[in-house]
């Protein structure tokens, strides 16, 4: 009996320990959200998804072009990484388990763990000095670096889950290897797969620093590749460190969209994981 | 010899482990050949180099020859992906693609090829359940998932998804070790009416379902062929001591 009842505080201790950590590690997300819809929501109007900002001392405008901005360079990192990163992994676990795959695993790890603005920097290099001028290429470049390792590695991650018996069965039908990867281990593994790309959409929809010197932002609304081009974050940043009260609220408006976006994307990506 | 598949001195090396040792043997076409022995002898790994399976394992080398047909398998002239088609495979666990109807389980092996006319898809995918007898099962949920069949109609179905690409021979490992009675009786009634298209060479534990269904037996012990002939005589009147001793469960 007396070892029960020790066990018994001792599991009340260890739940409460758990329930202690649960709540502090949400209070900071709770205390972003609250403080963001306080500040944001009242500032959100038909206006800001319409109107690009309005000259310094006229009211009203809004970041429509940041976040079209923004939504181009999404599109077209996206259009670069996920191929890279989704072929890459299968790659990587159907055709090649020696030296070379542990290889680019490593430098995809090392990738991944290079801060964002060191990717900036190199995208600012390799693209916006040759091409003498900063581009909505270069930042989407930025950001497809950034994408390529984390969706490379998730992808690989399910990959690997996907029973050999199912990849034995499509051999065995006298379908190729590389059809086989395709066709049954990459649509067996999908909602997997997809559920990473959608964190990496996510992670790279907030990232600013890489784009401080390649997309460079934007006051006027631009389609061009290979012109600077504005973005939500950049945005943000510009507007919240100026000293209009007005600004202060687009920036307030413009973060609270963002951190919406961020959490719909990733609650997106749990319910489709779950679903498998 | 002149087997539908023939193996002189056929070796399986996985690095040192010489698993399958020197196999000499004919494979007779239209008829059942069961392969028994103990765990580890390496039944499921002879079966699996006469289809190339073992082309994707780095460690594996297979040496000595294989004819299917009077032609070596292993030649360079072979496309290993033509000959899966010729020698088509089922496996111990029935493995449908989770990801696809029953309709198209069937039809996997030209869908996933190329594309396919409808009709002929019909087509196909009728004739072949009506083989298995799962036709009637099915017929009214075509379209719905393959995993929500009971395991013995999954594994008829992938046995349908192998006839369906129109092999000539067909390898089965352990078929219905993951089958209840009933199923299994299936599945043997099944074998003994494909053999009339089909050459089939089956990995059994199951006694009784080799001297079942099987023409001939050969009897395999340590990666070694101790024994091979007529189902009947190989039950009755075995040669060696060793595959008597297996047989009558002394050992294995
Ligand atoms: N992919 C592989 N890599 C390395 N060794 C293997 C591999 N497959 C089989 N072996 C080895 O080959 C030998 C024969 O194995 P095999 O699977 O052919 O036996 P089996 O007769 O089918 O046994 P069981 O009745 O248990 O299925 C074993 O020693 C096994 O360890
Ligand atoms: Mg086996």
């Amino acid at each position: 009996m007396q070892g029960m009842t020790v066990r018994h505080i001792k599991n009340h201790a260890a739940r409460a320990i758990m329930l202690i950590a649960t709540l502090i590690l949400l209070t900071p997300l709770c205390l972003i959200f609250f403080h963001l819809l306080k500040m944001g929501f009242s500032s959100l109007s038909l206006d800001f998804f319409t109107q690009i900002p309005k000259p310094t001392g006229e009211s009203g405008g809004g970041m429509a072009n940041g976040i079209f901005g923004s939504s181009l360079l999404i599109l077209f990192a996206s259009l670069l990484g996920l191929p890279i990163g989704v072929l890459g992994a299968v790659y990587l676990t159907e055709f090649n388990g020696g030296r070379f795959a542990t290889t680019i695993r490593f430098s995809a790890d090392v990738l991944a763990g290079v801060p964002s603005i060191i990717t900036g920097m190199v995208a600012y290099s390799l693209l916006v000095l040759p091409m003498k001028g900063f581009s909505a290429l270069a930042g989407a470049v930025a950001l497809s670096l950034i994408m390529i390792p984390i969706v490379l590695r998730t992808t690989e991650e399910q990959l690997k889950m996907v029973p050999g018996t199912l990849r034995e069965a499509s051999l065995a039908l006298g379908v190729p290897l590389w059809r086989t990867s395709l066709k049954v281990i990459l649509v067996s593994a999908r909602k997997g797969v997809i559920t990473g790309i959608l964190l990496a959409v996510a992670r790279i929809a907030g990232e600013s620093a890489p784009l401080l010197f390649t997309a460079l932002g934007n006051q006027f609304w631009s389609r061009n590749l290979t012109e600077p081009i504005a973005a939500l974050p950049l945005q943000i940043f510009s507007f919240a460190i100026a000293p209009y009260e007005e600004w202060h609220r687009l920036a307030w408006a413009g973060a609270l969209v963002l951190v919406v976006t961020m959490f719909t994307l990733n609650l997106g990506a749990r319910l489709i994981g779950r679903r498998s | 010899m002149n087997g539908k598949v023939t193996l002189e001195n056929m070796s399986v090396h996985f690095g040192n482990n010489h698993a399958v040792k020197n196999v000499s043997m004919d494979f007779a076409a239209h008829s059942v050949t069961a392969i028994i022995g103990p765990s580890g002898c390496g039944k499921s790994t002879l079966l699996r180099s006469l289809n190339r399976m073992h082309d994707l394992v780095p460690s594996a080398k297979v040496s000595g020859t294989i004819l299917v047909d009077g032609k070596n398998l292993y030649d360079r002239s072979i496309d290993p992906v033509a000959i899966r088609r010729k020698i088509g495979m089922v496996f111990q666990k029935p493995n449908p693609f989770p990801a696809m109807s029953i309709y198209d389980n069937v039809v996997a092996g030209y869908k996933l090829n190329s594309r396919m006319n409808r009709a002929v898809a019909d087509e196909i995918v009728e004739t072949c359940l009506k083989r298995v007898a799962l036709w009637d099962e099915v017929k009214d949920r075509l379209k719905s998932s393959a995993m929500d069949l009971s395991g013995g109609q999954q594994q008829r179905l992938c046995i349908a998804r192998t006839i369906a690409v129109q092999p000539e021979v067909i390898l089965m490992d352990e078929p219905c070790s993951a089958l209840d009675p009933i199923a299994t009786l299936k599945i043997e009634e099944l074998i003994e009416e494909l053999k009339e298209r089909f050459t089939i060479i089956i990995v059994t534990h199951n006694m009784q379902q080799a001297a079942r269904v099987s023409d001939s037996t050969a009897f395999m012990y340590m990666g070694e062929l101790v024994e091979n002939g007529a189902t009947k005589k190989i039950f009755t009147t075995p040669e060696k001591k060793q595959t008597e001793d297996y047989i009558t469960g002394r050992f294995g």
